[in-house]
């Protein structure tokens, strides 16, 4: 696997009980694409191949938990099929879908920045450069609705988290907390310091689809000007996804 | 149509199913009722199935109208009293609540959850396959939100003349120990912490809602520190934050968290946990896999056996029912201008 040089040895999957009814695929405890990758890989065989008794999947960064019926599966036998399910897979990239995502930065949508930028000794320009001059990975959706958890900030922004973590942040705000960055996608409490806010609605009950993003999708931020946003709040007000998907 | 009007009720008043499944993976909580015995009984007593969405109830009770027609309820869960226009309903009993009449939920006595179903259920729209309120993210419920003054709720079926029937048996109250699975993080634990976690006693702190339960008790003691790579989250889990105090994830739990977890609580026994009201005690013990299935298994049995539990209400008629009943059907009046000669 050229593609993943994280030099992270890989260590072979373990199962991890979660009650009764759920068990964990941990594939490592580390942020890493491989580690990921691997997870995303046996999530995506199992919904090609469902096996009997299991009810839900979900994704994280590092493992698969699996949810399943405990009167109709068996916890021994499913755990020798996940485990020989999860050996000869290789690690999934990437979903090959990439969001191009428009963000204004700044300003009363970006009540940090400044001072992040401050912080590192950087212009408010420069952070912005950076920011958005990645490409992240969703690792995993959590938390929220629709939130997404990005791998790929740039190690010079990363950012301790606000010791007085605020009682809200408004609907898709983009923040960075520590090493990791996220879309936030609906209004929710937050540690992490608020850099920009998209329009873009990774929720959207009355849109089909209701979730715009996947475990494994990648995305882009593209600045745009405060002008921009309000026509652009304007069509995710009507049920665009404005988020544009640009090839990879 | 036929609807119950809300008069008055608790401010965390909500309607609750079985929950949301399907969708943790994109971070949708599954929510649900806390306590799903309470629903299943109140279900049952009107003849639904088990988990037709209700009201729940925390622990303060509220007061309904029945409009547009005669709706039939019941009430199961925590220990609330239930009066029709002031008249005392008896415990796990089903009433008919007439047109214009008034049901009055009492504060809970024991327990903390209580589920108002009518029969048929409420018809109200669904979002992601239930219709159990999850706050947070403003989905099911009534418009995302929870009950209050002047809502209704248009019922799905009408009261009819669907006789009246009770369960006589309430599920023996447990106050044994909530059990326990450890794992999947009980590494990141000392055995000493493990020891402590399952031969002390805790108390739910006032911190405990239907996201979650802070304990409070001895201090939990992390072997290899507090800060994990977030992950997965289920019901029941008992993660440790650097406090050191546990807190039990209950159904309104985010869908995944950075804090390890010691141990879950089984699926059967996190019903009776959610009924234990803040400043209670509440102690843990382990189990292996096969109690937890076997306990499982039983709760599924229990709840299917639910219909066939059911016994007629034998009413004991008051005197003004009984003149106000004819009693001696067919007879007439002689002078009855009405009566053919």
């Amino acid at each position: 696997m050229k593609a993943f040089c994280s030099g992270t040895p890989v260590q072979a999957p373990r199962i991890l009980p979660c009650g009764d009814s759920a068990l964990s695929v941990e594939f490592g405890d580390t942020i890493d694409p491989e580690v990921n990758g691997r997870v995303l890989a046996l999530d995506e065989a199992l919904r090609r191949k469902p096996l009997p008794g299991i009810l839900e999947t979900v994704p994280t960064y590092r493992s698969l938990l699996v949810h399943f019926d405990p009167v109709a599966a068996d916890f021994a036998e499913l755990s020798q099929h996940l485990l020989s399910e999860a050996e000869g897979l290789a690690p999934q990239a990437t979903s090959g879908r990439r969001w191009k995502v428009p963000v204004v930065y700044g300003g009363p949508n970006g009540i940090d920045l400044e001072e992040v930028a401050e912080r590192h000794g950087m212009s408010p320009a420069r952070l912005i450069e950076l920011h958005s001059g990645a490409v992240y990975r969703i690792y995993m959706l959590g938390f929220m609705p629709g939130f997404a958890y990005l791998g790929g900030l740039d190690p010079r922004l990363a950012t301790p988290r606000r010791v007085h973590p605020r009682a809200r942040i408004p609907s898709g705000s983009i923040i960075i907390g520590g090493a990791q960055a996220a879309v936030a996608s609906i209004e929710c409490p937050s540690g992490w310091h608020l850099l920009g806010r998209t329009p873009v609605r990774s929720y959207d009950p009355g849109r089909e689809p209701v979730f715009l993003f996947s475990a494994g999708d990648e995305i882009v931020f593209e600045p745009v000007g405060p002008s921009r946003w309000d026509a652009l709040e304007r069509a995710a007000e009507a049920g665009e996804p404005v988020a544009e998907q640009v090839t990879p | 149509m036929t609807a119950l009007v809300i008069k008055s009720c608790g401010p965390m008043t909500s309607l609750q199913d079985r929950g949301r499944y399907g969708y943790q993976r994109f971070g949708v909580s599954p929510s649900g009722a806390m306590d799903r015995r309470g629903l299943a009984m109140a279900n049952a007593l009107v003849g639904n199935a088990p988990w037709t969405v209700a009201i729940e109830f925390v622990h303060l009770g509220g007061a309904l109208t029945a409009s547009g027609g005669d709706v039939l309820i019941a009430l199961a869960g925590a220990d609330c009293s239930l009066a029709i226009d002031g008249k005392a309903v008896a415990p796990r009993t089903a009433a008919l609540l007439k047109e214009g009449q008034t049901a009055e939920v009492g504060h809970a006595r024991r327990g903390t959850f209580a589920y108002l179903a009518a029969a048929g259920g409420f018809a109200v729209p669904a979002s992601l396959g239930s219709r159990s309120l999850h706050l947070r993210s403003r989905m099911g419920g009534l418009d995302g939100r929870p009950l209050q003054a002047n809502d209704r709720l248009d019922c799905a079926a009408t009261g009819g003349p669907a006789p009246l029937m009770r369960l006589p048996d309430d599920p023996a109250p447990d106050d044994g120990p909530i059990r326990v699975m450890l794992g999947p993080q009980d590494d990141y634990f000392t055995p000493e912490a493990i020891r402590t976690f399952l031969e002390s006693e805790f108390t739910v702190s006032s911190q405990a809602d239907r996201m979650g339960f802070q304990l409070s008790g001895p201090v939990l003691e992390h072997a290899k520190g507090f800060n994990i790579v977030s992950d997965g989250i289920v019901e029941g889990h008992v993660q440790v934050p650097g406090s050191g105090q546990p807190i039990v994830l209950m159904r309104d739990r985010q869908t995944a968290g950075g804090y390890p977890k010691i141990a879950t609580v089984i699926g059967a026994d996190l019903d009776r946990l959610a009924q234990v009201r803040p400043g209670s005690p509440v102690r843990f013990r382990a189990v292996d896999r096969e109690e937890a299935v076997a306990a499982a298994r039983a709760f599924r049995s229990w709840v299917e056996a639910l219909p066939r539990a059911l016994v007629p209400v034998r009413l004991s008629p008051t005197t003004e029912d009984l003149l106000a009943a004819n009693l001696i059907g067919g007879a007439v009046h002689a002078l009855d201008p009405n009566v053919p000669e």
